[in-house]
């Protein structure tokens, strides 16, 4: 399956996370609300002018900026075997 | 006295539990190893008095955050007794991971798993005993917004006070590295204790946001729920205001006047043109800061705030700044003081003094005053609003420039990701208590500032004795005559200069400082100045008083939220340069155009 980024995503599409690629600070706080690889997440709505990005992971509801989302690798749709709580 | 520090992460309802455990008797302090002042309150717990201590919410124990590392500090240099862990059952999936950091610290913890009642609407169920047993800690279901299960869970903290806190602190930092077993132990923890539904059923949350953040309507709504905010803030707090001077006013006349009649002029003006009116400033700002906290509390607890971000956030970036703060300028143009305060939501040091430097640009509700005023003396009915209109434009293209200049010195190096919570409705007791600390920090932080301000500048405008009040030969007359040079580039004669000086003080009293200073009032002195100045000297007056320090109790605030001499310097000295350059560039370059 092709992988991509949260940022390239639209809105009600789902995918698994692959890998995050980010700077510690950031890496730790996604890690925080709930960015794992293999979590499932579901991108709910864009902003306009290129604003940030809602996304759904778990019973979290987080908005980061597109530049942010460029960092987390993912793969369209539910992976087989993707561990979800 | 025993002390128990209040742990979790953002949005868990940690400020709720410590409003409802403290009443509203919380108070700043400082502690060791730290910069930030942090609340806290002393209750009686089990017969003996006890210190709880708000700590700032934060994600990950080992994070790089400002708060983060506040926290890290404070328990390296603070042990608490108890640690008293809070975490939201609704996302208890994630914010596991912190008890579990917390855990290892070896500290003595009880656990509150709070927001039960929300968890419960959306079929969350937490079997409390069973992870109470395999983590060997006490666990509790409460809600700390409606107080289901609290009493229980104080009976758990007296208890838990009687041990012995255990070792901790000096390894601290090598503890935290040992991430590894955490997600392992994690998982096995919430699959035996833990039941989520496949899909999370908030619909209500998720049918306002598709209004609240519709592409194109999203905006719309925005604006609209500010400018009601705005109105409902001034419908309500302009009567109080003026009801407030009144009763001031009425008790000078009845009773202090009377008292003081018999002492000498100079006292008389002292205590009552000085001190008391310096009072009476600061009791001004009462009914506004209580106001915009009770609104403030609904628009932040509710949930929208963090919406605003979402929605201003494509525009805000590029200025260094975020939605947040988009939402605290506007306020400013309310009052620049609650807005300053209210600046704390923003955990980020740096974007939060970015957006302090920007707000006092706002232009507030008492410049307006001067300005219709000066407008209504120098202009026509017709041209009035045009001019109006282009000083509230001046004003945000100066908060947009301030943005743009000093973005790069107060560089935000945190994450910008932000939870959007459901959305709740706050109590009507938790917006009140936020009404009633937020106006207690005020009065305890701003009221000797302002007063010694008030005094000083009276003394100024009122000695030597034998000067004409607020004349040229006043200690403040000698100052702008001394400044004059500074002040005809850009128009500003000698009278409007001491004008100037007693802005510093409020805006609020220009008109009445100048009422003084030409012996006139009302439609006599709009008279006097219209035959004095042209079009050009007043709206660079104007575009001066606009730009230059809002008022004392703006910079008492500044000083107050930063903690730095340095910052509150540089915000008086960039406005006021700001304010010069601005004029000067206006006036000469009317003249120059032939105006």
């Amino acid at each position: 399956m092709p992988s991509t980024t949260l940022a390239t995503l639209h809105p009600g599409d789902f995918a698994t996370i692959v890998a995050i690629h980010a700077e510690e600070a950031l890496h730790q706080r996604l890690l925080a609300l709930g960015f794992r690889s293999g979590k499932q997440i579901t991108l709910i709505r864009k902003a306009s002018f290129s604003g940030p990005l809602q996304v759904r992971i778990g019973t979290t509801d987080v908005m980061l900026r597109r530049s942010e989302a460029a960092k987390v690798s993912v793969c369209k749709g539910v992976v087989q075997g993707a561990n979800e709580t | 006295m025993k002390r128990i520090a209040l742990l979790g992460m953002p949005n868990t309802g940690k400020s709720t539990l410590f409003n409802r455990m403290t009443g509203g008797s919380a108070r700043v302090g400082n502690w060791p190893g730290i910069t930030v002042e942090l609340l806290s309150g002393k209750i009686l717990l089990g017969g003996d008095m006890v210190e709880i201590i708000d700590l700032p919410g934060i994600y990950d124990l080992h994070g790089f955050s400002d708060d983060e590392q506040v926290v890290r500090h404070f328990l390296h240099d603070n042990v608490p007794d108890l640690a008293l862990v809070i975490l939201n059952t609704t996302q208890i999936e994630r914010q596991m991971s912190l008890l579990l950091q917390l855990k290892q610290l070896n500290m003595n913890i009880v656990v509150m798993l709070n927001m039960a009642d929300e968890a419960k609407k959306f079929g969350i169920t937490v079997d409390a005993a069973k992870m109470s047993a395999l983590l060997e800690m006490p666990i509790f279901l409460l809600s700390a917004k409606y107080g289901g299960g609290y009493a229980e869970a104080m009976q758990a903290v007296t208890k838990a006070l009687r041990y012995r806190t255990p070792g901790m602190a000096e390894q601290l930092r090598s503890q935290l590295e040992q991430d590894e077993h955490i997600e392992t132990e994690m998982a096995r923890v919430l699959k035996h204790t833990v039941q989520i539904p496949a899909q999370m059923s908030d619909n209500l949350s998720e049918k306002l946001d598709r209004a609240m953040l519709h592409p194109w309507l999203g905006l719309p709504i925005f604006f609209a729920v500010m400018y009601l905010l705005f109105q409902g803030i001034f419908f309500f707090g302009q009567p109080l205001q003026t009801g407030v001077a009144a009763l001031f006013g009425w008790l000078r006349e009845a009773a202090l006047d009377p008292l003081l009649a018999g002492a000498p002029p100079i006292v008389q003006g002292l205590l009552l043109d000085g001190v008391y009116n310096g009072v009476a400033t600061v009791a001004a700002f009462i009914p506004i800061i209580i106001l915009f906290f009770l609104f403030m509390a609904l628009v932040e607890d509710s949930g929208y705030l963090s919406r605003a971000a979402f929605l201003m956030d494509a525009l805000m970036a590029r200025l260094g700044l975020d939605g947040r703060g988009f939402v605290m300028l506007l306020m400013g143009f309310g009052c620049n003081v609650p807005a300053l305060m209210g600046t704390r939501v923003m955990r980020s040091r740096a974007m939060r003094l970015l957006t302090m430097l920007v707000i006092p640009f706002s232009l507030c509700s008492a410049r307006l005053q001067v300005f219709v005023f000066i407008t209504a003396a120098l202009f026509s009915p017709k041209a009035a609003p045009l001019v109006l209109f282009s000083l509230y434009l001046s004003s945000f293209a100066a908060a947009i420039l301030t943005a743009l200049i000093f973005k790069h010195r107060f560089k935000n190096n945190e994450p910008f990701v932000l939870e959007l919570p459901p959305y709740r409705f706050p109590t009507l007791r938790q917006m009140a208590l936020r009404g009633w600390l937020e106006v207690s920090h005020f009065l305890r932080r701003a009221t000797k500032f302002i007063v010694a301000g008030v005094v000083l500048v009276w003394l100024l405008t009122h000695l030597p004795l034998s000067a004409t009040p607020a004349s040229a030969d006043t200690f403040a007359g000698m100052i702008g005559g001394f400044f004059h040079p500074v002040f005809a580039p850009v128009g500003i004669n000698e009278q409007l200069t001491i004008a100037l000086i007693f802005g510093f003080v409020a805006k609020e009293i220009v008109i009445g400082a100048l009422a003084v200073i030409y012996g006139l009032s009302g439609d006599a002195l709009s008279g006097a100045i219209g035959q004095q100045l042209d079009w050009v000297q007043a709206y660079s007056f104007m575009l001066f008083t606009l730009l230059y320090t809002p008022c004392l109790a703006t910079v008492a605030t500044l000083q107050n939220e930063s903690k730095q001499l340095k910052f509150t310097a540089l915000s008086l000295g960039w406005s006021l340069a700001l304010a010069w350059l601005a004029s000067f560039a206006f006036y000469q370059g009317a003249r120059a155009l032939g105006y």
